[in-house]
């Protein structure tokens, strides 16, 4: 049984997912939708970290949620960002920024994504029923921030790209 | 007959007329004259101070307005007029008119020609198009102007210039509306009449204040509660509203857990069986999702996070649950509050899985704000495309160029249509250098207005404002054009049950100014817009023209106005487009190739695909969509102890710019107050009337406390207040405190939600908060002297 590889290539990829939510949503502040849907779509994050914990715990992969923060930190690192974001709130470029941070956020919400497909397959084959009730529950919310992602992405475009 | 004389402004609601079910509504004709007037001529408009429409006439004597009586025959309101009617009309003749476009020069706005001044607009257009392209202008409209208007702005923004940007205030009042109808049936059009009031045995009134938005119809409410068999009434809302007051049951919810609410009524009457299965089974899609989603929402569980007894939620779900003909209505409570769309979709949910559709008595209003939002909706000025057409379906946009003779890629549709928050936001960033704002001011008007005021302030941007004043946002512009209004032109609007009314022209405007619909026309010849065959794209040239050239562009569409003309409209009563109720043949307008939208994540606004809404809703059915309950983004804490609900009184109207001029209204709410219960008052060391400062992370104000009804831990301000009557200029506006958020689906920004704090700066001194006393600001401690109009309020109330 190789099932722990896929929990913990699940386990990487969300995480991964929230912290980049996490420096996205501070980098962006001034969008202010930006900022407040990151917040939503890591608590999504949570909920599917939380859910897959147990069933992780049996294959020996640990999962700490504090790999994945719920509120945005007020760390050094991240007062520097809000400051960044202050600076940039009022140029222009900050479109492009923002195409290339949420570009960069899909990448990592689809390499999550085909995780789940992956781990769901496993779980198949190998008759976890609960694992596959984990993944049944989980991939939507994955999903949903991807195509968050999607929408996000294409109403910024045009006017970061033409003006 | 009889005929009463009535203080409007003591008794705002008048004298009752009582009536059963199903019988008609009586007459109730209400005149107000200025004393000894004698008019010389009477002519037809409706309201323009509220969404209701009600019809009335104006009284004209030596050219000018002196009064106003309603209009019998008309479906609204036969004859009724609210406060704003009566007496909001006084503002058309004030002396701070603007006459003349104003021009600015350096720190100074100068009076010019209009040639000037549209050469200085015309000039500004064509260089930023030939040099940054159509995104680098956007236009900012209200939801105040007339169809004919807004289709024109629509067809010069859209496909003169080919801009995405832009969008209405409306946006503020009415996007949640729209958006829930189009989730929910999947496209735009009120599902439910006025005239269901007189049907229904049961009202349930979801964060809708409408003793105070929409006074009329609460006369309508009030005459069948006070009649035989009165219809039992519900009522969600935070304030013990006047509507509250007369309510069976009132859940005074903590702002921000609307959705928490809904959940569990949705619950209980799923697991109490009350759930019309053959409606369901038949007309709608997504059950199982919905039912799996709210399954544990008990009754206990939304009463820990709504703060309101979980008795009193089971009990109005057994109304809701036992009711036979349900009508519900939801305006800013849930509109403009955190998770708006997905909290408006659970009341359409309600009358779905209830099976109450399409009858007399049965449905939803999910209500506008201003008067002729509906048509900013219709004629796509609001951010969506003309007659409730998809952007994302190509064969819609090719169907709206063929109307427009243009290419379809003239027409933006790469995306949703920029809202105005956004728009806000590239202004800030600097790539929309150009913004023409048309009645309204969103200085006052738009949440968190140190930001406002410096984004618009900034010289990044050509700002244009076309008003009837100089209002705050006027003081920025670089052009201001001075706009004739209501009774000085003509035009059509509809209101929040799709009754279009007709509004002659009565009285010149004053000076110079232009009515809005010329100045379009005006610059959209000046800017000699083209369709594919080289004819002026606007071919209209007056309001009856433009009328019909919006009709020929909904033919055949949802709001489909064939068979409406300027000549029915005149003299009798105002006609629904729809007929009196949609859906009465369990049908929508859903289908994959008919929808106005795919639809979006409540949660995220992420949109679904073509394919994901074809899998979903093949056939076209109601689409029963859930959501989960999320806390607000902004939580009161030690800084910040209390909810802070921004909203509106009775007596006054958006930015105040006509109320705060017409006497008996500005007397009746002089200033702004602050709301705060007896727990929270005491505890804070505070008594009615005391001066207070209240602050947020945002922005502070200060203002004198009204001790209220409202529930505890939450300050309630009025947002009508800014500061172009302070003498000292100092802003009062409920938006320095509020907070840059919006619901992800409708973009409506959140103006009640954040976190504030109330503090104590002087006593009294014997004075009370300048706040009404016969609306949801009644006093419930000290003496306060109660809110009358006296003789200059007095209004002729004509009984049958």
């Amino acid at each position: 049984m190789k099932l722990d590889v896929a929990i913990r290539e699940v386990r990487d990829a969300e995480t991964e997912v929230a912290q980049e939510l996490n420096a996205l949503g501070e980098r962006h502040k001034a969008d202010h939708d930006v900022f407040h849907v990151t917040q939503t779509l890591q608590r999504l994050v949570r909920d599917n970290l939380e859910a897959l914990a147990p069933r992780a715990e049996r294959h020996d992969v640990p999962v700490d949620m504090d790999d994945a923060p719920e509120q945005h930190r007020q760390g050094l690192v991240d007062k520097a960002r809000g400051r960044t974001s202050e600076l940039l709130g009022r140029r222009p470029e900050t479109g492009l920024l923002l195409l290339r941070d949420l570009r960069k956020l899909h990448l990592l919400y689809a390499e999550a994504s085909i995780d789940w497909v992956l781990l769901g397959q496993g779980a198949q084959a190998a008759k976890d029923q609960e694992l596959l009730h984990v993944v049944s529950r989980c991939h939507p919310r994955t999903l949903r921030g991807m195509k968050w992602t999607v929408t996000r992405l294409k109403e910024a475009a045009p006017q970061a790209l033409t003006s | 007959m009889a005929s009463r004389r009535v203080d409007r402004i003591a008794d705002p609601w008048g004298t009752r007329t009582p009536v059963g079910p199903g019988e008609d509504w009586p007459q109730r004709v209400d005149e107000y004259l200025v004393p000894g007037a004698q008019p010389e001529r009477w002519i037809q408009t409706a309201s323009v101070l509220h969404s209701n429409g009600d019809a009335y006439d104006v009284a004209v004597q030596g050219g000018k307005l002196v009064g106003v009586r309603g209009r019998g025959g008309d479906r609204v309101n036969r004859g009724r007029l609210g406060p704003k009617d009566l007496f909001g009309w006084q503002a058309n003749a004030s002396p701070d008119r603007l006459t003349r476009p104003l021009l600015r020069q350096g720190d100074s706005l100068e009076p010019v020609g209009w040639n000037e001044a549209m050469d200085a607009i015309v000039e500004r257009s064509r260089a930023l198009l030939s040099e940054h392209g159509p995104g680098s202008l956007g236009f900012y409209t209200t939801g105040q102007l007339f169809l004919e208007e807004y289709y024109t702005l629509a067809v010069i923004a859209r496909a003169g210039i080919g801009t995405n940007h832009l969008d209405g205030n409306t946006r503020l009042c009415t996007a949640t509306a729209g958006e829930a109808l189009k989730e929910s049936f999947g496209c735009d059009g009120q599902p439910a009449s006025y005239s269901d009031v007189s049907h229904a045995d049961t009202l349930a009134l979801f964060g809708h204040n409408i003793a105070e938005t929409q006074p009329v119809l609460w006369m309508r409410m009030l005459d069948r509660l006070d009649g035989p068999e009165p219809p039992r009434l519900i009522v969600v809302d935070p304030r013990r509203t006047v509507p509250a007051q007369r309510a069976d049951v009132h859940l005074p919810v903590k702002p921000g857990t609307n959705v928490a609410l809904m959940n569990a009524l949705l619950n209980e009457l799923i697991a109490a069986g009350q759930v019309d299965e053959d409606y369901v089974a038949g007309h709608a899609v997504g059950f199982d999702e919905l039912a799996e989603g709210v399954r544990g929402c008990t009754a206990e569980w939304a009463a820990e996070i709504c703060g309101v007894d979980a008795g009193l939620i089971r009990e109005a779900a057994r109304l809701i649950g036992t009711a036979e003909r349900l009508l519900c209505s939801v305006l800013q409570g849930f509109y403009q509050s955190h998770q708006a769309t997905a909290s408006a979709c659970q009341v359409n949910n309600l009358v779905i899985l209830r099976g109450m559709l399409g009858r007399p008595g049965c449905g939803v209003l999910q209500m506008n704000g201003q008067p002729t939002a509906q048509n900013t909706r219709e004629t796509g000025a609001n951010g969506d495309l003309p007659g409730f057409r998809n952007f994302a379906n190509e064969a819609h946009v090719e169907d709206l160029a063929r109307v427009w003779n243009v290419d379809p890629l003239q027409i933006p549709h790469y995306g949703p249509p920029t809202h105005a928050m956004e728009m806000l936001r590239f202004i800030e960033l600097g790539t929309l250098p150009f913004f023409w704002v048309s009645g309204t001011n969103p200085l006052v008007s738009l949440p968190e207005a140190a930001r406002i005021r410096s984004v618009l302030g900034s010289d990044q941007t050509f700002l244009v404002v076309q008003d009837l004043f100089l209002t705050e946002t006027a003081e920025l512009a670089d052009v201001v054009l001075p706009a004739a209004t209501w009774a000085e032109k003509t035009g059509t609007f509809t209101n929040a049950d799709r009754t279009v009314h007709i509004s002659d022209t009565a009285i010149e405007p004053p000076g110079e100014a232009r009515a809005d619909l010329d100045i379009w026309l005006d610059y959209a010849k000046r800017m000699d817009f083209r369709d594919k065959d080289d004819e002026p794209l606007v071919h209209w040239h007056d309001p009856e023209s433009a009328f019909e050239a919006f009709k020929a562009c909904v033919a055949g569409r949802p709001c489909d106005y064939s068979g409406i003309t300027y000549d029915r409209l005149r003299g009798g009563s105002g006609i629904q487009w729809g007929g009196e109720r949609l859906y009465e043949d369990g049908r929508f307008w859903a289908a994959p190739d008919e929808c106005e939208t795919y639809g979006r994540d409540l949660l995220t606004g992420a949109q679904l695909e073509p394919a994901e809404y074809q899998a979903l809703n093949p056939d076209g059915k109601a689409v029963l969509k859930g959501a989960e309950y999320v806390p607000p983004h902004e939580q009161p804490g030690d800084d910040y102890p209390l909810r802070l609900n921004t909203g509106r009184t009775l007596f006054h109207f958006h930015t105040r710019t006509k109320t705060g001029r017409a006497p008996q209204l500005q007397s009746a709410a002089p200033e702004v107050w602050v709301e705060l219960c007896p727990a929270d008052a005491e505890r804070l060391g505070i008594g009615e009337g005391d001066v207070a400062e209240v602050a947020s992370a945002r922005g502070s104000l200060e203002a004198r406390v009204r001790v209220s009804g409202t529930r505890e831990g939450m300050a309630f301000l009025p947002f009508h207040y800014g500061w172009w009557d302070r003498a000292d200029g100092r802003s009062r506006a409920a938006n320095e405190l509020t907070v840059t958020a919006w619901d992800p689906v409708s973009k409506q920004p959140l103006l009640k939600a954040g976190a504030a704090r109330v503090t104590k700066v002087a006593n009294a001194g014997g004075e009370s908060a300048p706040a009404p006393t016969n609306t949801a600001s009644a006093p419930i401690q000290g003496h306060v002297t109660a809110t009358r109009g006296g003789r200059e309020a007095e209004v002729a109330e004509e009984l049958p």
